[in-house]
């Protein structure tokens, strides 16, 4: 399919700009201004709109195909809190920042308060702040907070203790902080390795890091008793919420002793992933890290007003404005809609999902963890390593069926990975057919590995080839 | 019976998974959790449907001034969004798909990441754009890690006249770090050359510029991009995506990196996000680019196709390897970050752009939509003479507004948009 630019046609040309009847003042002098035009693409309306058109065309999608991906939550995105954005669109976001200027952005300001405060609720934590743009940026918040307490109590801290199993965020957020990361391995049964772990606390460690449940999807009932060994040598913990989806209404973080999370309000609270982002990531704490927290943030008169404030132990601004307040609103609506009781169905069937599927398929794949787990479930592909067939090959033959595959290859911790998160908001008759294919797959394996190394063969590609895109570097058009 | 709507498993159906699971009921599946670790508390309100929801949020919405017209500016724009952008952006297909990790699913996300990337190194004279990053102030600070990688230095220096919020921002991601942030006070708004040459040395890994400044102020940086450059320093110029139809670029000045936030190419104001920030350098920095990167290959029918590259595919192996080492050649700077390039945001930028784009009125100098902000610079200048103070060099910028405030303000508070505010120019 041609580039955008392919279809440049000299002289074409779209929308029209209205007519101006302000009086046109002196042209800027020559040498402010670019010497040749951009060079962008001279198309029509009905060029730019079957060109994008196609290419939706050609991506899966929730709204199309289901995405089992582990530890990414790919529920269905509610159309009614697409809707909620409506209303908020065309508020300035500087308008807090004028005289009285929070007087004009009540509504606004209240969006963010509300959605901290049952933020808050959900997890035990005594407060939030939205302006993590990414999961990822909530992470370097926690941190970054984590840093900030122990040089108020003038502690000299080096270490950062994270499991082998944890996501790569962690020990490399850890690390832009400025930190030392010290890996934990994992024990047989799942856990990471106590022993192993108390053998490497110690007064220089600032904090530990953990997800809960943890990414082989198991809730782990030692994480209490790590959250104390830390606590101990007077570091600080924190959660990567990441797989919040499991434990909604069973398990706060807050109660266990997490001392900081952050939540994906892109996983566990449905919106959109768009392609990769917009996401969002607001980070919680507990009380020692509350003077800690980014600015400015939302708070509330007695008179239930809102307004902002900074403070002077902040560790500073991490976005331009307010967060990702398209985002927060969705979220928002969301929680608004499902309420205590459905939030709480949210994690039932998301973990009763992942069970059904890990029961059937439990004879076709080999299971490393066999037990009862959370809202996902992690396999490996190694039985079919036997025939030549890796854990790729699988996810190839899955697209050509109609399914994109599960996160594949993580955690390490599991040769071929295939980890597999259906979420609650799939029928039993799409996990049916989803391990229909997966069964298929492992036969394939063994009688007919070819055709699993020719997947997929019904998409607009076939495999591509990646090397060659890492060596001849082609990442704009020259045209 | 599902409560919400968004589960679909009738009781029958999950009685029949809990047979086949084994076990008796769905409590028994967090038996594991002992109760000393259950919630202590889950006071939420119930739920309710969309219509009660969406009146909610209407009323909520309600205690927003949403009549105000916005002239304020600083880094947040309210251009007019023509109607195909919403339609193309909004397609499910775009908005509820995953980032392109199986690429071939995902031919639709990659082609348009690969044609945005395109689209900015136009816009900004650069040979190099990554699929995008948060917004632009996290995109300076990117820059500012880039460059302190690549020269191996510990002193940036950064212009008064940069949007001080993403001072701010840089300030918050440094903070941890043995490294210096020198400010350069602007002299009447203007970049002050004399303190920037002074403060220029060999301890300095990049000086950051703002085109046009936060005060409005259009300026050519070709000057200090050589002498940044001459001292083994990097340049960034952070700019107004806008203002590139018109005027000149990053690259033509010579500069290492551009950075800036893309809200104002098709993204509705909403409170300040989400937006995007973009990021693009000369060629010899491709393998520090932070950020997802979408390259053009084939496959193995010979067919031309997209895929993400020169990533840490094996982030999940490099994890705390990759960033201590931030000069590696097999990843962009903090790979481990999963820095989703935002194709929500960034698809409406291809549709505004290349819609936008179109409307070459006379050709030669392009960008049809830089003129227009201009028009709206005229509306507020009341005098034809530049400011005060300003020589050549400086000129109200297109889309900004004047810097003598009482001229501006006294046609501001005679359209009763914001009474008594005139708004603010300055930092």
């Amino acid at each position: 399919m041609e580039l955008i630019f392919e279809k440049s046609v000299p002289g074409r040309h779209g929308t029209i700009i209205p007519r101006s009847d302000v009086p046109r003042s002196d042209d800027l002098p020559a040498g402010l201004l670019r010497a040749a035009p951009a060079g962008l693409p001279e198309v029509s309306e009905l060029d730019v709109v079957r060109h994008f058109t196609t290419l939706s065309r050609r991506n899966f999608a929730v709204d199309t195909n289901f995405y089992p991906l582990g530890s990414c939550t790919m529920k269905y995105n509610a159309k009614a809190a697409e809707e909620a954005v409506r209303p908020f669109a065309g508020v300035h976001p500087m308008l807090p920042f004028l005289p009285s200027g929070e007087g004009y952005v009540q509504g606004s300001l209240g969006v963010i308060h509300q959605l901290s405060r049952l933020l808050a609720e959900i997890t035990g934590m005594q407060a939030f702040s939205c302006q993590p743009l990414a999961g990822a940026q909530g992470e370097m918040a926690g941190i970054m907070m984590i840093a900030a307490y122990h040089r108020s109590r003038g502690h000299q801290r080096r270490f950062v203790v994270v499991p082998d199993s944890s996501h790569g965020t962690n020990p490399a957020t850890a690390a832009i902080v400025g930190y030392e990361v010290l890996t934990v391995p994992t024990a047989p049964d799942g856990d990471m390795d106590l022993d192993v772990f108390r053998k490497t606390m110690n007064n220089e460690v600032a904090a530990v890091m953990m997800t809960c449940p943890n990414t082989l999807g198991l809730f782990t009932p030692h994480v209490a008793e790590i959250c104390a060994i830390a606590h101990q040598h007077g570091a600080l913990v924190y959660c990567d919420g990441a797989n919040l989806n499991a434990i909604l209404g069973k398990v706060r973080p807050g109660d266990i002793g997490f001392d900081v999370m952050h939540v994906n309000l892109h996983k566990t609270f449905g919106t959109p992933h768009g392609g990769g982002g917009p996401g969002s990531g607001p980070v919680g704490v507990g009380e020692e890290l509350l003077p800690f927290l980014p600015e400015p943030r939302v708070a509330q008169r007695d008179d239930g007003s809102y307004y902002l404030e900074e403070a002077a132990e902040s560790i500073g601004r991490l976005a331009n404005f307010h967060g990702n307040f398209g985002i927060l609103v969705r979220a928002l609506a969301y929680i608004t809609m499902l309420g205590r009781h459905g939030l709480v169905e949210v994690s039932e069937q998301a973990v009763l999902n992942a069970n059904y599927v890990m029961s059937r398929l439990k004879g076709w794949y080999e299971l490393p963890f066999d037990t009862i787990c959370m809202h996902e479930c992690v396999f490996s592909a190694s039985r079919q390593l036997k025939h030549g067939v890796h854990a790729l090959d699988i996810a190839k033959h899955l697209i050509d069926r109609g399914f994109h595959p599960p996160t594949i290859y993580f955690p390490l911790v599991v040769k071929e990975a295939i980890m597999i998160e259906p979420t609650e908001t799939e029928s039993k008759e799409t996990l049916d057919a989803f391990i229909a294919v997966m069964i298929e797959a492992a036969e394939l394996a063994e009688t007919n590995p070819e055709a699993l190394f020719q997947a997929p063969r019904s998409m607009p590609v076939s495999r591509l080839d990646e090397t060659k895109a890492a060596r001849e570097i082609n990442v704009c058009c020259s045209g | 019976m599902s409560r919400s709507g968004y589960c679909p498993q009738t009781p029958a159906q999950v009685r029949e998974m809990l047979q086949v699971i084994g076990v008796g009921s769905i409590a028994d599946l967090f038996a594991v959790i002992p109760d000393g670790l259950r919630a202590r508390s889950f006071e939420l309100p119930d739920g309710m449907s969309e219509f009660e929801m969406l009146a909610g949020m209407e009323r909520l919405a309600g205690k927003d001034r949403r009549t105000v017209v916005p002239f304020l500016g600083g880094g947040s724009y309210d251009h007019f969004i023509p109607a195909v952008v919403d339609h193309l952006a909004g397609r499910a297909e775009f908005a509820t798909s995953y980032t392109p990790y199986q690429p071939e699913c995902s031919q639709g996300t990659l082609q348009a990441l690969y044609e945005y990337q395109t689209a900015i190194c136009r816009l900004t004279g650069l040979d190099t754009s990554n699929a995008s990053l948060y917004d632009g102030g996290t995109a300076l600070a990117e820059a500012a890690f880039m460059a302190l990688r690549i020269t191996g230095r510990k002193k940036i220096l950064v212009d008064g006249a940069v949007n001080p919020f993403s001072r701010q921002i840089v300030r918050t991601y440094l903070a941890n770090l043995a490294v210096e942030i020198v400010e350069i006070a602007p002299v009447k708004g203007a970049t002050d050359r004399k303190a920037f040459l002074a403060g220029l040395d060999d301890e300095t890994a990049a000086i950051v510029l703002q085109n046009p400044g936060f005060f409005g102020g259009v300026d050519d940086f070709s000057d200090l991009a050589e002498k940044a450059r001459s001292r083994g320093a990097l340049s960034i110029v952070s700019v107004y995506p806008i203002s590139l139809g018109l005027l000149k670029t990053p690259g033509e000045m010579g500069a290492d990196i551009a950075v800036g936030d893309g809200q104002s190419l098709g993204n509705p104001l909403c409170f300040g996000g989400p937006s995007f920030g973009f990021l693009a350098v000369r060629k010899e920095h491709i393998r520090n680019l932070p950020g997802r990167l979408v390259g053009e290959t084939v496959d193995k029918d010979g067919r031309r196709g997209f895929v993400l590259t020169l990533q840490a595919r094996e982030q999940h192996i490099r994890r705390q390897k990759a960033t201590s080492n931030i000069c590696s050649n097999q990843s962009p700077a903090r790979p481990d970050l999963p820095r989703h390039p935002r194709p929500g945001r960034v698809c409406r930028a291809g549709a505004t752009q290349f819609r936008q784009g179109t409307v070459c009125q006379g050709g030669a100098r392009g960008h049809p939509r830089g003129v227009a902000p201009q028009r709206g610079a005229d509306l507020q200048r009341i005098h034809p003479q530049p400011a005060d103070g300003c020589g050549n060099r400086q000129r109200a910028a297109p889309g900004t507004r004047d810097r003598r405030r009482s001229a501006a303000g006294t046609l501001v508070s005679g359209l009763g948009v914001l009474p008594g505010g005139h708004g603010n120019g300055e930092a």
